[in-house]
């Protein structure tokens, strides 16, 4: 009887070993050790021994099947094994075919700047006041301290509307100072604000285009001098163009409602091909400020001996191709996507404080 | 405004260099723009003296000369027609770069023969238009004198950017004032006593109203008989040539030179061709001046004339009239020195469209003080340059006083300007600008001078001494905020829109920035009324105020397919105009796509963008702003500019939020688009406002730990059942039950009854406390199928 078992499996187990695919490694199972698999009719012989040599049969089939199960589990993990493998080779892909297109919007640099500006001026308590584009002349000049007939006036190019407000023209304004008058006269000091916003002057060439964006700034309280005026616009400067290295210069200037007025350079080297901020000897002049004038303070109800500040305009388009290397204007207000996917940014780049303003 | 070095220095007695100067003038507030120096252009050229010059032997029109120069006797190839022995020239040697061209001259065989160096002809050298010869100078300069000096080239140019508040320095004298305060040299002082005259000129008479007075306050008229008006000398022509005038004849000359000398604009009549008396007084209606640029003017009783009895023959403060202007053959002479209203002459100027020099002064207003001394001055250098006999000065009027007093409270410098300075300082700075000063030590009775009417208050004291004092000596002081951490600055709508300019950009759209103005063509389709038109549009594409933004996205849209951008998505967020008054504005947010919805691609996913990408977004930016979007309704239709049958509009009960669709067809061909455009807009002031919220904390999460059901159902509707109408029976079904449900297909068409269509969703039920069996689905089932076909005929499919 053992020498049956010796026999059989060496059988089986090259059965095992020959079987081709799981499909048949199963078929084989059933054929081995089923109910009435080979193995199983076998084991019925065991009871016709004579009894003193049952024991050793019994064992002796039992460590059969061990063998048998064991050589079909490693026969299956080998046929799967292959089988996966010959699967995967079938499922190979050219992995150089491109991948689905996907492409996320772009922010508009005047959008990102306005933030970057808001972000570094928040730091500073600023808030961020807003104004009507369509003005009458009370808010663009007369509260502005611009004298009628003024040749100031005449400087700023202004795009008049047919409408009329109480027989006065109204005006599309020239400049974001509109939201100071506005804020002051709505709002009790002290003021501490910025306000971006769209401009317009009836200009129209290389370098200049009819609509353009500024920001005005305001802080009017009991105590800001010239001192802060500068010291806050240093700040700006350096927070804005991300060096710490950046030079400024003072001149004094002329505006109609701040009074001392100033000019504010900055240090830069001039190529043909661009500017460099806070490089070089030349200097570049990026915005305009001053003391609010007497005039404006009266013009909205302060009391200039007790109220003081100072309020600062700069041109956010132009402040945006410094930072960023735009070489011209007009392609800001032309919506080529193409071009707005070169310069704008992606919209997760929220400029903080924290974080850092770009990337 | 622009001077020169050398004509600076008849005012300053002064060592400093140009460069020095324009870094002074600026820190001062008079911005230099540029530093010309043609003498540094001409440092290389000199005197060269041509000792023969004989015909080359290869060319009939060049000839070859022995030129003596500062480096040695040369060779020069020269094809001037008036290149000869004996001739004083401009010798250019190898290397030096010829200013009218910007070339470096190298060495030349021209025809064969060696050329070392050139003689220069005057075009070359960029001093005058003679281009028939070279330079033959007079005289016999010794050879190597520098051609700056043999030519009386004028030193350095300065070009100043004046500021409308610094009147007083459209005259050289002005700048060198400011110069002096800022400790750069002495000023030197002008002669200005009365030149004696005989006999009395024409009659002056100013016509004017006491209240209209002031248009024209002050009128000298000063007859000067028996002049000769050739050209002006040698040195005044050059140094009006370096300011960029044009010499035209002594008499003119002289009022231009003193005009930027002074800053005191006259004007100069030939006696002759006046007729009778001078009036100056408001033009008539129907008068015109044919003026001294050739063009004729209609005059009307705003603008003040000075006028003869035969009519205008000048326009006061702008221009004078060519009737009644100098010439060669003019031998009396009638000066005129007034002074005229500068806001009626801006007005005046600005009618005709009149730019003078004149005007320029006029309207930014004149130094009272100047108009006799300028007079004098003037009529001293006719006499000397044109001869004659001078009369008495005939005044009409009288000066007008001077700029008021002003105190000035000295703590007003710390408390605007943010700098103390002592005493002697206070006053050294303000006595050396020429303000007069009384008291003090804390108070002070400032009296400014004559010239600077631009000095009102006591802030414009402030920024006289922070300004000597020098802008960059204040110490800055940075401004810092109240609080150590901010509490955020912007306010919920600011902070909305940002939130939701970026999650629209998230969407795949790109931001585009477009004017606030379109074309009333492109307006129309847009438009309920009339536009807000522009008076005075730059173009008739830019002409009306845009009422929507779709119009400007729409035009873009067509210009980047035109770019080959056949697919793209643009978005704006800005103001719409409702009307023409302040505050007729609406901030909308649109955003547009065209073409299909992404490059041609292998894996099969592009397909034409359609009006459930516009819904989509719609959505998305609904709920980026803090819309609820489950309790929005759907209506079908929208503004007139979409596919009527394929645009929505969502809505909060009566609030209309946001519209969506496809973009009319009409619209499309209008603007030049080709293939589907799509479009979403809302108007984030119709939005609801975002409300303060007390605390941050959210409600708990419903985990309802018993598992979720699923159930299909598919329906047969008739065409007209929405799929809002269906979704929204089957929703209210069951209550309790229901947690969801979508519509997941659509059929129509082969297999469907006429008229039928399918409708299939999918239910999601789920209960709180248990899980659900057959026995408690059933139920809820049964109560779809009857919502469904008791509200909208539906029928359950098989």
């Amino acid at each position: 009887m053992l020498a049956t078992i010796d026999r059989v499996e060496g059988e089986m187990m090259a059965e095992i070993g020959s079987t081709p695919d799981l499909a048949r490694l199963d078929e084989l199972r059933v054929a081995l050790l089923g109910k009435k698999g080979r193995v199983t009719d076998l084991v019925k012989g065991v009871s016709s021994l004579p009894p003193a040599e049952r024991p050793a049969a019994g064992q002796a089939f039992n460590e059969l099947k061990r063998s048998l199960e064991a050589a079909l589990l490693e026969r299956r993990t080998a046929l799967a094994e292959a089988a996966l493998e010959a699967r995967l080779l079938a499922e190979r892909i050219d992995v150089t075919l491109p991948a689905r297109p996907r492409d996320g919007g772009r922010i508009h640099p005047v959008s990102q700047v306005t933030d970057e500006l808001t972000a570094i001026f928040a730091d500073m308590g600023f808030m961020v006041a807003e104004g009507p584009d369509i003005e009458n002349d009370f808010h663009n000049f007369t509260a502005l301290n611009f004298p009628p007939s003024h040749p100031a006036r005449e400087m700023h190019d202004t795009f008049f509307l047919e409408a009329r407000q109480d027989g006065e023209p109204l005006l599309l304004r020239t400049h974001t100072s509109t939201i100071q008058v506005r804020h002051m006269m709505a709002n009790k000091p002290p003021y501490r604000i910025i306000a971006p916003g769209r401009t317009y002057r009836c200009d129209s060439d290389a370098t200049h285009t009819p609509m353009f964006h500024q920001v005005e700034g305001l802080v009017i309280d009991r105590r800001t001098h010239m001192g802060h005026l500068k010291g806050c616009l240093i700040d700006f400067v350096r927070a804005y163009f991300e060096r710490d290295d950046i030079t400024a210069r003072f001149r004094p200037s002329f505006f109609p409602f701040t009074e001392p007025s100033a000019e504010m350079d900055i240090g830069c080297r001039r190529t043909k091909e661009e500017i460099v901020v806070g490089e070089g000897t030349d200097w570049l002049e990026i915005l305009g400020c001053g003391m609010v004038h007497p005039n404006v303070l009266r013009a909205v109800g302060l009391d200039p001996a007790e109220w003081q500040g100072f309020a600062f305009g700069m041109g956010i388009d132009r402040i945006a191709m410094l930072k960023y290397g735009m070489p011209d204007l007009r392609p800001f207000f032309d919506a080529d996507l193409a071009w707005l996917h070169h310069y704008g940014f992606v919209p997760l780049d929220l400029p903080t404080t924290f974080s850092g303003l770009s990337r | 405004m622009k001077f020169t070095l050398p004509w600076l220095k008849e005012h300053l007695e002064t060592d400093a260099s140009a460069a020095h100067i324009a870094l002074t003038l600026t820190s001062l507030g008079l911005e230099v723009e540029a530093v010309h120096d043609r003498t540094s252009e001409l440092s290389g050229f000199s005197v060269a003296f041509v000792r023969e010059a004989v015909q080359h032997p290869n060319a009939d029109r060049l000839r070859l000369c022995t030129v003596e120069t500062k480096h040695g006797v040369m060779q020069v190839v020269c094809g001037a027609p008036n290149a000869r022995a004996g001739l004083h020239g401009i010798f250019a040697p190898e290397g030096s770069v010829i200013p009218a061209t910007g070339k470096v001259l190298g060495r030349s065989a021209i025809r064969g023969i060696e050329s070392h160096g050139m003689l220069c002809s005057a075009r070359e050298l960029g001093i005058g238009d003679d281009h028939d010869g070279i330079i033959d100078l007079d005289g016999a300069p010794a050879v190597g004198t520098p051609a700056s000096e043999a030519l009386g080239i004028e030193g350095p140019v300065f070009e100043v950017s004046l500021t409308p508040d610094r009147a007083d320095c459209f005259g050289i004298n002005g700048i060198a004032r400011e110069l002096a305060a800022a400790g750069l040299g002495q000023l030197r002082r002008r002669d200005f006593t009365p030149v004696p005259g005989q006999g009395r000129g024409p009659a002056i008479r100013l016509d004017f109203s006491a209240a209209d007075a002031h248009a024209c306050p002050l009128f000298i008229g000063r007859l000067i008989r028996g002049v000769r008006n050739g050209p002006s000398p040698a040195w005044m022509q050059r140094r009006l040539q370096a300011i960029g005038l044009r010499p035209i004849s002594a008499l003119v000359d002289i009022t231009n030179y003193v005009m930027f000398d002074l800053n005191r604009p006259l004007h100069v009549f030939d006696a002759a061709r006046l007729e009778g008396d001078v009036t100056v007084r408001f033009a008539r209606a129907g008068e015109t001046l044919l003026a001294l640029d050739g063009r004729e003017y209609a005059l009307d009783d705003g603008m003040t004339v000075i006028a003869d009895e035969a009519g205008p023959q000048g326009l006061g403060g702008v221009m004078g009239g060519e009737v009644s202007g100098v010439t060669g053959a003019t031998t009396d002479v009638l000066l005129e020195v007034a002074l005229f209203d500068p806001i009626r002459t801006a007005l005046t100027g600005r009618k005709l469209d009149l730019v003078s020099d004149a005007r320029t002064r006029f309207e930014r207003g004149l130094d009272p003080e100047m108009a006799v001394a300028g007079m004098e001055h003037a009529t001293r250098l006719i006499l000397e340059l044109c001869g004659g006999e001078a009369a008495e000065p005939v005044i009409a009027g009288a000066v007008p006083p001077g700029p008021a007093a002003i105190a000035f409270p000295v703590r007003e410098l710390a408390r605007l300007g943010g700098i103390q300075l002592e005493r002697g300082e206070i006053e050294g700075h303000l006595r050396v600008l020429g303000f007069g000063l009384d008291g003090g030590p804390e108070l002070y009775t400032v009296q400014p001078p004559s010239w600077r009417h631009d000095v009102t208050s006591s802030a414009c004291i402030v920024e006289e001494l922070c300004r000597l004092h020098g802008y960059d000596k204040i110490p800055p002081v940075p401004v810092t905020r109240n609080e150590a951490v901010s509490a955020g600055v912007l306010t919920p709508e600011q902070r909305r829109r940002g939130h939701l300019r970026r999650t629209v950009a998230v969407l795949g759209y790109t931001e585009a920035v477009t004017w606030s103005f379109t074309g009333e063509n492109e307006a129309r389709p847009f438009l309920e009324g009339e536009p807000v038109r522009l008076a005075n549009p730059i173009s008739s594409e830019l002409s009306v105020m845009r009422p929507s933004l779709l119009p400007n996205l729409l035009l873009a849209a067509a210009r980047n397919q035109d770019r080959k951008r056949e697919d793209g998505a643009l978005f704006e967020l800005g103001a719409r105009f409702t009307g023409g008054q302040p505050g007729e504005q609406v901030t909308a947010l649109v955003g547009l796509r065209w073409g299909a919805t992404g490059p041609r691609d292998w894996t099969g996913t592009r397909r034409p963008v359609d009006l459930f990408d516009a819904k989509a977004d719609a959505l998305a930016a609904l709920a980026a702003a803090g819309v609820k979007t489950e309790a929005l309704q759907v209506t079908a239709g929208g503004p007139a500019w979409y596919h009527p049958g394929r645009s929505g509009t969502l809505g909060l009960g009566p609030n209309r939020l946001a519209t969506f669709g496809e973009l009319h067809p009409r619209v499309l061909e209008a603007f030049d688009l080709d293939g589907r455009a799509v479009a979403f807009e809302l108007d984030l002031d119709a939005l609801p406002r975002v409300r303060a919220r007390p605390g941050r904390t959210r409600p708990p999460l419903e985990a309802w730990p018993y598992p979720p059901v699923d159930r299909d159902f598919a329906f047969l509707v008739d065409d007209g059942v929405s799929a809002d109408q269906l979704l929204r029976a089957v929703r209210q079904a069951d209550k309790k039950l229901i947690r969801e449900v979508s519509l997941f297909d659509v059929y129509a068409g082969k297999g469907m009854p006429e008229g039928k269509k399918s409708l299939a969703v999918a239910v999601r039920l789920q209960s709180p406390d248990k899980t659900l069996t057959e026995a408690d689905i059933e139920p809820v089932a049964r109560k779809i199928v009857a919502a469904a076909e008791k509200q909208l005929g539906a029928e359950l499919r098989g």
